[in-house]
């Protein structure tokens, strides 16, 4: 029952890697734009969210609705003026210039906030608390079913965005060949745009949810990255269902790893990426060869 | 022979000339222990690290096309190979060396695995080896966690003696190093790794062997950064695994590469000397230091993406240390030789 317990836990855990995947599946798997300051942006609106609630009572809830829509107009900045400038720079401009932001970010909230972790919780009222009994040994908390399910509703947004509607369809036309859309009449740089903000603005999302169920200091975006990542890569690359499956094997095993030693937490999340990576070197050769395949089908 | 005659250079008399000045240099330099005060003795091996580090950064992303954000992993594991080597009983300066060329064997393995990745892939991936790595050199009770440990066997040492040795060592480290991947970019593998870097299918197709190429270029860079952490391991005594493996070493060789110029030669030892100047300078700032660092690495990678190096060659003709070939009408530049100075 116990073990039970901590599978579940892990599901839900991978719920919020899930979420903080999204926008780094949607921009890394299907855009093909590498954004390593990901997990810098999704710690700024977590503390642009706690400044609100923290400073000017705003209830996180409400702040989000404000929230949202500038973390999407920085996206639109972001897109302006680093990350078409460096897409033309070549394979590895957009790489380093990324990384230079989110140094920048980085340091620039510790010599704002300090070391000082932060929480949302205090401000969510008895939702960072209150749980679901299922059995005796079984509770699940409200907040972690809340964060499932609200990436599960962002990826299947987003599939029903990218495969039904126009933009969507500009979206993949213009990740496949950003040169050939504008014969079509589609403005790639409008296009890129668009996205840049779809993905900032979950981004914001992920950062409400880190802020409300754990705590973050200004470094804590190295470690979001690094979640998000491996939970793309092991889900398949391009694949936003296989994401939220990649989230849930992370989480799972994480808490494998916890229950056999305390120090196994992490040991076994970044062990079983690396498993999934060897193995797809060993069972396909080229792992290139293997995401192009993921992508198309 | 039909057509103008066109001249095919590598030496020039300037970069004759540059090389025996900077051979002469390290010759110099060699006196320095018994000339210099401490301070500046200290200040210079802290130097030759930063030069290791940003050339190794350089090697595998300016002439490899691999972009690593973890290689914190080989600069911690380095540190933490020469305590265990110290542990056993080796004798504390081999074991330095011997801790270099232990985790350059180690990343042939890391290799395998992580040079089938590509671009970003490749980037955070290395990354999370630098993570597992850090948790894994945590388990290790002689480092006894965040604690951490110290190099005890130097205490043997004597003060004044450990300040020469440590000087000396580096500097024949960075020498070396520098010396090999000059030797290296120069042959087959210098055209090879670049032709990679620049179409890595396209490559493959003419017949470079594209796995064993970029396996050199990996090792080498691997075993440099392990060296640079067994050295600042010398300088600083203590080992805390959070303070090597962080990523802010990649950070810093990311600044020194870019800033001095990414995929040219000279760039990334012009770019170590800035950042020590800046450091030594505005070190004490504290963190906004930092975010002028990240953000000269960000405005660097869009607005002059070859570096400040790549920029004065541009415009002048450098060419101090010959990798590739120049093609000359008489009298006339036509167009330099070498790939990655487009």
């Amino acid at each position: 029952m116990i073990l039970l317990n901590q599978l579940l836990q892990g599901v839900f855990l991978g719920g919020y890697y899930a979420l903080i995947a999204c926008s780094l599946s949607f921009m890394f798997g299907v855009m093909r734009i590498v954004n390593l300051a990901h997990g810098s942006i999704v710690v700024l609106a977590a503390f642009l969210l706690f400044v609100l609630a923290d400073r000017f009572e705003i209830s996180p809830w409400l702040a989000l609705v404000a929230v949202v829509p500038v973390m999407a107009g920085l996206g639109l900045l972001l897109q302006r003026f680093v990350l078409d400038r460096s897409l033309r720079g070549g394979l590895l401009v957009p790489l380093l210039a990324t990384f230079g932001l989110a140094i920048v970010l980085d340091n620039a909230l510790f010599e704002s906030f300090g070391a000082d972790t932060r929480s949302l919780s205090p401000y969510i009222g008895d939702l960072s608390y209150n749980s679901w009994s299922i059995t005796e040994d079984i509770t699940v908390g409200q907040l972690d079913v809340l964060i499932l399910a609200v990436a599960i509703l962002l990826l299947g947004g987003l599939q029903v965005l990218l495969s039904r509607t126009r933009i969507g369809r500009a979206i993949r036309a213009t990740a496949e060949d950003p040169g050939t859309v504008g014969l079509i009449g589609i403005d790639a740089r409008a296009v890129y745009g668009m996205a840049t903000a779809i993905a900032m603005g979950m981004a914001a999302i992920a950062g409400a949810f880190l802020a409300m169920r754990a705590t973050f200091d200004p470094y804590s975006g190295g470690a979001q990255l690094i979640f998000a990542f491996e939970a793309v890569v092991i889900g398949g690359f391009g694949s936003l269902w296989g994401t939220l499956a990649g989230g849930i094997v992370l989480g799972v095993a994480q808490n494998i790893g916890a229950a056999i030693d305390p120090s196994g937490f992490f040991i076994a999340g970044h062990v079983t990426f690396l498993t999934v990576l060897v193995g797809r070197v060993a069972a396909g050769g080229d792992l290139f060869r293997f995401f192009i395949r993921r992508r198309r089908a | 022979m039909s057509g103008p005659d066109l001249i095919v250079q590598r030496w020039t008399t300037r970069s004759a000339w540059f090389v025996a000045a900077m051979g002469a240099l390290v010759v110099l330099l060699a006196l320095g222990p018994t000339v210099f005060s401490a301070g500046l003795t200290d200040r210079l091996t802290t130097l030759f690290i930063y030069v290791i580090l940003g050339a190794m950064w350089n090697a595998l992303a300016g002439y490899g096309g691999l972009v690593s954000v973890g290689q914190q992993a080989f600069f911690g594991l380095g540190a933490y190979a020469a305590i265990r080597l110290s542990h056993a009983e080796v004798p504390v300066y081999p074991a330095i060396v011997l801790a270099g060329l232990a985790v350059g064997v180690l990343s042939l393995a890391v290799g395998e695995v992580m040079l089938r990745l590509r671009g970003g892939e490749f980037a955070v991936g290395m990354w999370v080896v630098a993570e597992l790595a850090h948790l894994l050199v945590n388990l290790d009770p002689l480092v006894q966690g965040e604690t951490g440990t110290s190099l005890i066997a130097l205490n043997a040492v004597g003060a004044v003696a450990r300040r020469g040795y440590n000087y000396w060592l580096a500097l024949a480290t960075m020498a070396a190093l520098l010396g090999v991947l000059f030797a290296l970019l120069r042959g087959r593998v210098g055209t090879a790794i670049q032709s990679i870097r620049d179409d890595e299918q396209a490559a493959g197709s003419l017949g470079v062997r594209v796995l064993p190429t970029k396996r050199i270029v990996f090792v080498l860079a691997a075993t440099g950064c392990a060296m640079a952490g067994a050295l600042w391991l010398s300088t600083a005594i203590t080992f805390q695994p959070k303070a090597y493996f962080s990523v802010q070493w990649t950070a810093y060789m990311i600044f020194m590469t870019l800033v001095g110029g990414i995929g040219t030669f000279e760039g990334p030892v012009l770019g170590a000397v800035l950042f020590f100047l800046v450091e030594t300078f505005f070190g004490a700032r504290g963190v906004w230091y930092l975010v002028g660092l990240g953000a000269a690495a960000l405005a660097f990678s869009l607005f002059l993406p070859r570096g400040m190096f790549g920029a004065l060659d541009q415009r002048f003709s450098l060419r101090l240390l010959p990798l590739g070939y120049r093609v000359m009408l008489p009298g006339l530049l036509l167009r330099r030789g070498e790939s990655g100075r487009g």
